[in-house]
């Protein structure tokens, strides 16, 4: 993995210090989250409807949902993109599928939107 | 860009059979930690979203979305679902370790993986407990 800078190639999966770091945020982002969300499930002894809801309507808690899911898609992005990297070759296989990856990832941040704001 | 096409070195023989090589434990939490990131590109987004969106939709809503967890199948899915978020963090935390170059050395390296997979199963095997 520690190769020296001369001779690299510039493909292959865990390239980009941007990337590496955005991955390690991310999941830092997405693990403290998780913890919130078990910590105030535990607190509550489970979950029913009405607590449900109400922490939903707390604008608070909607946006920490916001970030841990712009967290989410920004992080499947970037290893997604390394796993292509590894198994699909051919540029144009790997580029297609990239493109396939983008395009749900927008189609999954569009519903996101529409479930914390489009809601009733 | 000729420069990219460039190999590194001359062409080698390679023996990469992965199912023929015997794989050292920190291999395995690897391999299963990247097939869980993509299990959970493929299938745990859109479930987690659908559960979100049709559980804040009513009361009646709230109970459908709960729905698939009293078949066998439903259940299934989210203990393998559950299974591949524990492990997956519990693997990423250990790769941010050893980031700060804690663990590296073989032996806790080994000891770290051993953990990793053994926590991960203990807590899916809580979470099927709960589901049963
Ligand atoms: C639905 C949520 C998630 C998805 C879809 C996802 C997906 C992925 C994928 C596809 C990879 C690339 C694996 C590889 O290159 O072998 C990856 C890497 C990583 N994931 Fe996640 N992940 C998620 C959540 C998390 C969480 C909550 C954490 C918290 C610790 C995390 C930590 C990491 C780390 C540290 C890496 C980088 C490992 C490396 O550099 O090889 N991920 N993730």
């Amino acid at each position: 993995m520690v190769g020296g800078p001369v001779d690299r190639l510039a493909v292959g999966a865990h390239y980009g210090a941007r990337d590496w770091l955005a991955q390690r945020v991310t999941a830092i982002v997405m693990t403290l989250y998780t913890l919130l969300i078990a910590l105030i499930v535990l607190w509550h002894g489970g979950l029913d409807y009405a607590t449900w809801k109400a922490m939903f309507a707390s604008a608070a808690f909607r946006v920490s949902s916001f970030l841990f899911m712009v967290s989410l898609l920004f992080h499947a992005w970037v290893g997604m993109r390394n796993i292509l990297m590894d198994y699909a070759k051919p540029t144009s296989l790997r580029l297609a599928l990239q493109i396939v990856v983008v395009c749900v990832l927008v189609a999954y941040a569009g519903w996101t939107a529409q479930v914390l704001w489009g809601g009733p | 860009m000729a420069a990219i096409e460039r190999p590194v070195a001359k062409p080698r023989p390679v023996y990469l059979n992965l199912l023929a090589i015997r794989q050292p434990l920190p291999a395995i939490v690897s391999v299963l930690h990247r097939i869980s990131g993509a299990l959970l590109f493929a299938v745990g987004i859109p479930l987690l979203l659908w559960f979100v969106q049709t559980s804040l939709a009513s009361g009646d809503g709230y109970a459908a979305a709960f729905a698939p967890l009293s078949s066998w199948f439903g259940k299934l899915v989210l203990l393998a679902l559950a299974w591949a978020w524990i492990h997956h963090v519990l693997a990423g935390l250990r790769h941010l370790a050893l980031d700060l170059h804690i663990g590296v050395d073989l032996a806790p390296a080994r000891k770290a993986s051993a953990v990793v997979m053994v926590v991960a199963i203990l807590l899916t095997l809580i979470v099927a407990v709960r589901l049963w």
